[in-house]
């Protein structure tokens, strides 16, 4: 008996847990149905866009996946990996090492601050089990303070920059822009190709295919099951003879590290680096892109990366146009899209601190239910 | 069974005390190869310190470590941390799960001892990059559960199955151990339904006849004598009876486990017979989900000016009582005190019908640990009854009278001689006998009709005991307050009490004057153990 | 546990200076004691100073007072001020809309933030209710996504008075609004001194006292002591039949009224209206003066509003100063970025039972 009336509200567990992980994509689908004629764009246009903004985005936004694994909930320390990468980038300029050549030495010289980055932001989460996000989220302006040190002050003073096109005036320090006109778009044109008006990035899309193959076997390595295992419970981790810390500090490493390329990758296709704040609104973009793709705290999959890139990229797009066809202010769209990325994160915290606490009072409920069951017998 | 020279394993001398106080003394045990044996006792015998001896637990290391040898195949044994224990050959089923709750059951039984493929990535970066052998995994998983003889599904989720297949689970990771020679079962059965657990008696069979030794933990007396070999019986630290299975009986066991064969006079001197007094507390079908002492349907009437005492052993469900009563737990039922129902889950109404709770968990419910004395003491009063206020604006600002407020606590750390340096000291910096002290104080200035106190003693020492149980006598002699005492000392209970309930399977078993045998509240304890 | 006890003991005088005040704290005041040295030798004027740090401290003050009922309660740091900052900026758009001038604007603020905040709170304490565990983070994104939804609302509401929308369109708010003729330093001149270079704004700081007060007279009344003794131990509230969820209601409630009154204060002072984008990093400030005045993420008292305004603003204005006369280098917003941070980060790290 109780069996039974245990495995139908498992099921209907199932269908609402469905809805749910659904509804933030639905509820976008709806949002660019409604945006997208309104907007008047061009369909070769928006497939356009939505295809250089995949490549743009997607390694980067892929780099998010492996905390979520490990129990660490969404990364916002991704932005120190996106800082580690600009720091690549500046250098390569200032040694006039162009194209192809260029991004590949900006990544190798991001991965070892990515890494020293990431083990600092991994031992602080390990002091701050159960507060992760917070953390994480004040350690990446904490950092950008940090990086701001380095780049506006140290640069030019103590590490030598030699060229005054990316030097500020003052003599020391980097200017606000940094033009990387010689490496715009070297990757995506690597292999050029061009199907019914639409450019597309091969070589980026091979790269983050790559990445796609890389973490789909991971998850298969013993580290990647240690990792499931310290997120869903660290204490039989630990009594399995796991090393919960450690383990946590890599995943926040690999992420660190990825998001470091990832930022080379992304830059490369804007053509130029906002020294100050490229990096400080990565972090919330590729969040929200990931959730809007139907990822949740503890729960993302690559599908859920590119699902979120196709429908948040989109809503991106059209929002502004939409917003000027019908108030006529352009400014409106700007700001409903930033609201959106807000909200969306807001929205999808919400929902998993209830859902843990659900959990919880479906257990008295049963018990109800036995007690009941034996009176009536 | 076992007719070799050397045992698996003897247990000599063994010794231990937490702080001075004597938890084990003198344990001898030998067990051999293939043998099954029963060890039994009360809630606070040592069963679990010795067993964490064994398995060279943090825990015994951290309190100063223990006394005799741990004597394995003929070698004597230090364990450094449970993973030495694990490497001898010991294994250990706790009572709690230690599962992964989103991995399958292969997947558990193999954590963090999965087989291995190694690859290119691997000699560069290491094992951890080695990728996971599934099929490997599988036949290994297959193997285990097939030696444990219990079907169950390989590829199921942790979070899908029923709480049988779990235990199971936990067994066959284990099994799957090769180095494998002795398994501990921690009271396996209490979750399981009689017809999971009939399996789990025949699997320890099976095992057995493989020849791995088995130490079987339980309170279901019955299968200890359908399984076992030997039954070893404890008692306030000391193996008290060591018998074969076949030559014992249930009642037997039970007399060795509870009996106190000289002070068995030693009860209550003053009992007082309460039967023609009016009903104060009427519970009716209660249940109450406390995890790990869940309260099923319980029925219990307390007379006005008696102390009622609850006992049975620990998870039976007799902390969930006074627990779900007062609103800290789910609960469902009908209360009713003198005549009135009180509504449920609802601590505030509890206080304004004047309850009061002493609870069990001290750290957790019943101090403010970072807070002074004072505050403990007087919050409560204040806040229900409006003690210690004072009144502007015709009573619209209730000013904390902190005058008042000391004059309470400093009487009540005279009168229950509360060792502190004065009444803004933290509580949480007082010993744990002070600060139950504190949560005694804290209930007496409530001035209660009816006061529940949930193990009044536990982790307290022997000279703060006697005085916390002395102040709970004369406050309900003095005061007239009916008392209800739970508690798993059935001792306490027998000196304190009027009357002693017993829970046994989340349901009272029967209810006894404090004069009765240790042994007929012992039989009622084991009655209907789940 | 006794063992550290004695350990600790041991360590004489400094350590315990260290153990009482925290290391970062001392730091600190240290830092800011060798910045106050030093500003005569750069040539900075003393007395200049002193008044930049009173008037900051006045600006801020109730804003960092806003933190004190959440933390009380067990909501921890109030990473949500944006939403008490928009009540507030309500208040003050709306009055001078209203055509109210001088300081009956002010006061007339006040009164429109008031309802604002009562309702923004109510609906900000029942979600934190309803997410106890993980309020930190969550309200910092609620806090984020008002102030975005408000950058829409700033340019769609009708607001008309040619003081505040732009000139041009003649509608949508401007960014910034000068409040010359509102209420601009109305609470700074009242019985304001000046003497030399010392300029102390009096007014100000008997508001920002009252406050506080009145703060303190509310945790030493009953309800005040439910308050505390809930963001202690929640469980032991409960049991002594304390409403919870009411008592956490009540500390948001009085945070975001807290919060828009402190917005109010800050403007009148500062001399302008600042919309859209501008109350997005409003909260750090503030979270990070209580930390470094010596609260943590669940205890907080009057005392650390003070020293912690006092110590952050004094560092955030002496920085730049020093710093530009002797290396002629602005190092003081980085400065301000890490310390502020840093701060934040020391309080998350620190050992303290997480509320389940």
């Amino acid at each position: 008996m109780s069996k039974n009336t245990g495995t139908k509200t498992m099921q209907k567990g199932k269908v609402g847990a469905f809805l749910r992980r659904g509804s933030v994509p639905l509820m976008f689908i709806v949002i660019c149905a409604f945006c997208i004629p309104m907007a008047g764009l061009s369909p070769s246009y928006l497939i356009n866009e939505i295809v250089t903004r995949m490549g743009r985005n997607a390694f980067l936004i892929l780099s998010l996946l492996i905390p979520i694994m490990a129990g660490m909930g969404l990364n916002f320390g991704m932005t120190l990996g996106a800082m580690a990468g600009e720091i690549g980038l500046i250098l390569v300029s200032d040694w006039q090492i162009v194209g192809i050549p260029g991004m590949v030495l900006a990544m190798i010289i991001s991965v070892p601050i990515s890494i020293l980055l990431g083990l600092f932001c991994g031992k602080i989460l390990n002091m701050a089990k159960g507060r992760e996000m917070i953390t994480s989220y004040i350690i990446s302006y904490f950092i950008n303070g940090v990086y701001q040190l380095v780049v506006l002050y140290l640069m030019g003073s103590i590490i030598p920059i030699k060229h005054t096109s990316i030097k500020l005036p003052r003599g020391y320090g980097i200017r606000n822009t940094v033009s990387l006109l010689d490496m715009r778009q070297k990757l995506d044109n690597l292999i050029p190709l061009t199907i019914g008006g639409v450019k597309i990035p091969v070589m980026t899309f091979i790269i983050i295919g790559l990445l796609c193959l890389v973490i789909i076997w991971f998850r298969r390595t013993k580290l990647g099951q240690d990792m499931r295992a310290v997120g869903q419970d660290m204490d039989v981790a630990r009594d399995a003879g796991i090393n919960v810390e450690r383990t946590r500090i890599l995943s926040i490493i690999i992420s660190t590290v990825l998001a470091g390329i990832g930022m080379v990758i992304y830059l490369q296709n804007m053509g130029n680096i906002a020294t100050y704040s490229s990096h400080s609104q990565i972090g919330m973009f590729c969040i929200a892109a990931l959730l809007v793709g139907g990822a949740s705290v503890d729960k993302a999959s690559i599908g859920n990366v590119f699902l979120g890139v196709i429908l948040f990229h989109l809503m991106f797009i059209v929002a502004p146009r939409a917003g000027a066809a019908i108030t006529g202010d352009s400014m409106i769209g700007e700001y409903f899209r930033v609201f959106v990325s807000y909200a969306v994160i807001t929205v999808a915290l919400v929902m998993y601190e209830t859902n843990k606490r659900k959990a919880k009072s479906m257990e008295s409920e049963q018990l109800k239910q036995a007690q009941l069951e034996e009176e009536s017998k | 069974m076992n007719k070799e020279n050397t045992p698996l394993l003897e247990m000599r001398n063994i010794k231990k005390d937490f702080f001075g106080n004597q938890v084990l003394s003198d344990i001898n045990l030998t067990l051999g190869e293939g043998e099954v044996i029963g060890l039994v006792g009360e809630n606070g015998a040592g069963k679990s310190t010795l067993m964490r001896i064994l398995f060279g637990a943090d825990m015994i290391r951290e309190t100063g470590g223990y006394g005799g040898d741990v004597i394995l195949n003929g070698e004597v044994q230090n364990f450094n941390s449970p993973f030495d224990a694990i490497e001898a050959g010991i294994g250990m089923v706790h009572q709690e799960f230690s599962l992964i709750p989103g991995f399958s059951t292969t997947e558990n039984i193999l954590l963090n001892r999965e087989p291995k493929k190694k690859n290119l990535i691997s000699e560069i970066f290491g094992d951890r990059m080695n990728t996971l052998n599934r099929g490997e995994m599988e036949k290994k998983a297959a193997e285990a559960i097939e030696l444990m003889g219990v079907n169950i599904d390989p590829k199921m989720v942790i979070s899908d199955m029923p709480v049988g297949h779990k235990q199971f689970t936990e067994i066959a990771r284990e099994l799957s151990k090769e180095q494998l020679k002795l398994l501990i079962l921690d009271e396996p059965t209490a979750v399981l339904t009689e017809k999971e657990a009939e399996s789990l008696l025949a699997a320890i069979r099976g095992m057995a006849e493989r020849g791995i030794a088995i130490i079987f933990i339980t309170h279901r007396l019955q299968e200890i004598l359908s399984v076992c070999d030997r039954v070893v019986v404890m008692r306030d630290g000391y193996i008290v009876n060591e018998t074969p299975a076949k030559e014992s009986s249930v009642e037997q066991i039970t007399k060795w486990m509870v009996g106190r064969d000289v002070k068995n006079a030693a009860a209550s001197s003053k009992i007082r017979n309460y039967d023609n007094a009016p009903t104060i507390l009427s519970i009716e079908k209660l249940w109450v989900d406390m995890p790990g002492e869940t309260v099923r349907n319980v029925s219990l009437e307390v007379k006005e000016g008696e102390i009622l005492g609850i006992g049975g052993l620990a998870g039976q469900g007799k902390l969930g009582i006074p627990n779900g009563i007062m609103g800290l737990y789910q609960a469902g039922g009908k209360v009713t005190f003198e005549g009135r129902e009180i509504p449920l889950n609802s601590p505030r109404s509890c206080l304004d019908a004047s309850f009061a709770f002493v609870s069990e968990d001290r750290r957790g419910v019943g101090l403010l640990l970072d807070e002074s004395l004072e505050w403990n003491i007087a919050f409560p009063a204040m806040q229900i009854q409006n003690k210690f206020l004072k009144n502007y604006l015709g009573g619209l600002i209730k000013w904390r009278d902190e005058k008042a407020i000391k004059e309470v606590t400093d009487q009540y750390i005279e009168e229950l001689a509360i060792k502190c340096t004065s009444s803004k000291q933290k509580a949480k910096e007082l010993s744990g006998g002070n600060q139950q002290k504190v949560c005694l104080a804290k209930a007496f200035a409530l001035s209660p009709r009816l006061l529940f106190v949930s193990e009044p003693t536990r982790g307290i020492d022997v000279g703060a005991k006697a005085l916390v149980l002395e102040a709970l006598k004369k406050f309900n002699r003095e005061n007239g307050v009916t008392i209800v005492i739970v508690s798993s000392e059935l001792e306490e209970l027998r000196q304190s009490c009027d009357r002693i309930a017993i829970v046994s399977g989340g349901k009272i078993a029967g209810v006894l004057p404090a004069s009765s045998s240790v042994e007929d509240l012992g039989m009622l304890m084991l009655s209907q153990v789940v | 546990m006794n063992d550290k006890e004695n350990t600790k003991k041991e360590k004489g005088w400094f350590g315990k200076l260290v153990a009482s005040f925290g290391l970062p704290r001392l730091i600190i005041t240290l830092f800011l004691i060798l910045l106050l040295v030093l500003a005569p030798f750069v040539g900075a004027d003393l007395p200049t100073q002193i008044s930049n740090i009173i008037a900051r401290f006045s600006w801020n003050g109730v804003l960092v007072l806003a933190m004190v009922p959440m933390v009380h309660s067990g909501c921890g740091l109030n990473f949500g001020l944006p939403l008490g900052i928009i009540s507030g900026l309500l208040g003050a758009t709306l009055s001078i809309e209203f055509g109210f001038t001088g300081p009956l604007s002010f006061v007339m603020a006040i009164l429109i933030a008031t309802p604002f905040a009562l309702v923004l709170g109510t609906v900000y304490g029942w979600l934190l209710n309803k997410i106890k565990g993980g309020e930190m983070m969550i309200a910092t994104y609620v806090g984020f996504s008002s102030v975005s939804l408000m950058c829409m609302m700033w340019l769609i509401l009708p607001y008309k008075s040619p003081n505040m929308v732009w000139g041009l369109s003649g509608k949508g708010l401007r960014t910034t609004i000068s409040l010359e003729g509102y209420y601009n330093e109305v609470l700074a001149n009242i019985l304001r001194i000046r003497i030399g270079n010392l300029d102390i704004p009096v007014g100000t700081l008997l508001f920002f006292a009252v406050l506080a007060l009145a703060i303190w007279a509310f945790l030493h009344t009953k309800t005040g002591t439910a308050m505390t003794a809930v963001g202690s131990n929640p469980t032991f509230a409960r049991a002594a039949g304390i409403n919870v969820n009411k008592m956490r209601l009540l500390s948001v409630v009085m945070s975001t009224w807290l919060a828009a009154v402190g917005i109010l204060v800050y403007e009148q002072g500062f001399g302008f209206v600042q919309l859209y984008m501008a109350p997005f990093y409003m909260a750090l400030p503030a979270v990070s003066a209580i930390l470094i005045g010596g609260a943590t993420v669940n205890k907080a008292t009057i005392m650390n509003v003070i020293i912690g305004t006092i110590l952050f603003q004094g560092i955030v204005t002496m920085t730049p100063t020093v710093m530009n006369n002797m290396i002629h280098m602005d190092m003081s917003e980085v400065i301000r970025i890490i310390v502020s941070n840093g701060m934040i980060l020391y309080a998350l790290t620190r050992k303290t039972e997480v509320a389940k």
